[in-house]
């Protein structure tokens, strides 16, 4: 199960809608182990397509180096699609390489850049074989009760 | 010449769990061939028909070895070498 501060999905959706019809791309570092999603930093897609993403190779480096630095891991791996849905296609599941990773995935297929309903799920991808888990959206990481607003809630 | 290569989460299971590794070598690819004598297993993980995969990125200090000399790029003592997967993906194939 991923358990992810409302904030968190919020810049995660909001990222995605900026980039719209690109993916966009992203982590979540948190403490390595804790498999706290704490701190977003959302990433450039070198690839600037609206069916691929990567991290450019110089961000790449930096963003480990940072981590390494701060003792965090990717805790959250995220991207967009923007006409399929938040499933991992073949390709996520080939170049899946955080075996620790919670996966998301956010479709702006329905509403693109405009705010309104979206799709966001979570999976793990080890060894080629995804797992869908559930997320569990909370106001704060230390509390476990739902956000007060439903409507914030991510479509199931 | 003695290098440190830092060794990605998916790999550790050829280095014991280890997150760094010492290599000798002259070259990225003979600091390869190094850590394959150890680590069987890792080079292919690393390199195909005798290149760098597409989709790992390996740099000597700062630089992505793409803009050097891949796997020919010369190591000098003390360099630290940087295996990084691509996080890359996409709807491309999608279901």
């Amino acid at each position: 199960m991923l358990v992810i501060a409302v904030e968190i999905v919020e810049e995660i959706v909001a990222h995605a809608r900026r980039d719209h019809p690109d993916e966009a791309c992203g982590v979540v570092a948190g403490p390595e182990g804790s498999d706290r999603p704490e701190r977003f930093i959302p990433m450039v897609n070198a690839a600037r397509s609206p069916t691929f993403y990567e991290f450019e190779s110089g961000d790449l480096l930096r963003l480990y180096r940072d981590m390494d630095a701060r003792g965090e891991e990717p805790v959250i791996v995220y991207h967009s699609h923007t006409s399929t849905e938040a499933y991992p296609s073949r390709t996520d599941i080939s170049y899946a390489s955080e075996p620790n990773a919670h996966y998301v995935l956010v479709s702006t297929r329905e509403t693109g850049a405009e705010l309104g309903a979206y799709e966001l799920r979570s999976f793990r991808i080890v060894d080629g074989v995804v797992s869908e888990e559930e997320v569990r959206v909370v106001q704060a990481l230390d509390q476990v009760e739902p956000p007060p607003n439903p409507q914030r809630r991510p479509s199931p | 010449m003695t290098v440190e290569v830092s060794i990605p989460t998916i790999l550790r299971s050829y280095t014991d769990g280890a997150k760094a590794i010492d290599a000798t070598g002259t070259t990225l690819d003979e600091a390869v061939a190094d850590i394959e004598s150890r680590h069987p297993g890792l080079r292919e993980r690393l390199v195909e028909d005798g290149a760098l995969r597409r989709f790992v990125n390996v740099y000597v200090n700062d630089e992505d070895v793409r803009f050097l000399s891949g796997l020919a790029t010369p190591l000098a003592d003390g360099d630290t070498v940087t295996i990084l997967p691509a996080v890359a993906g996409g709807a491309e194939g999608a279901r």
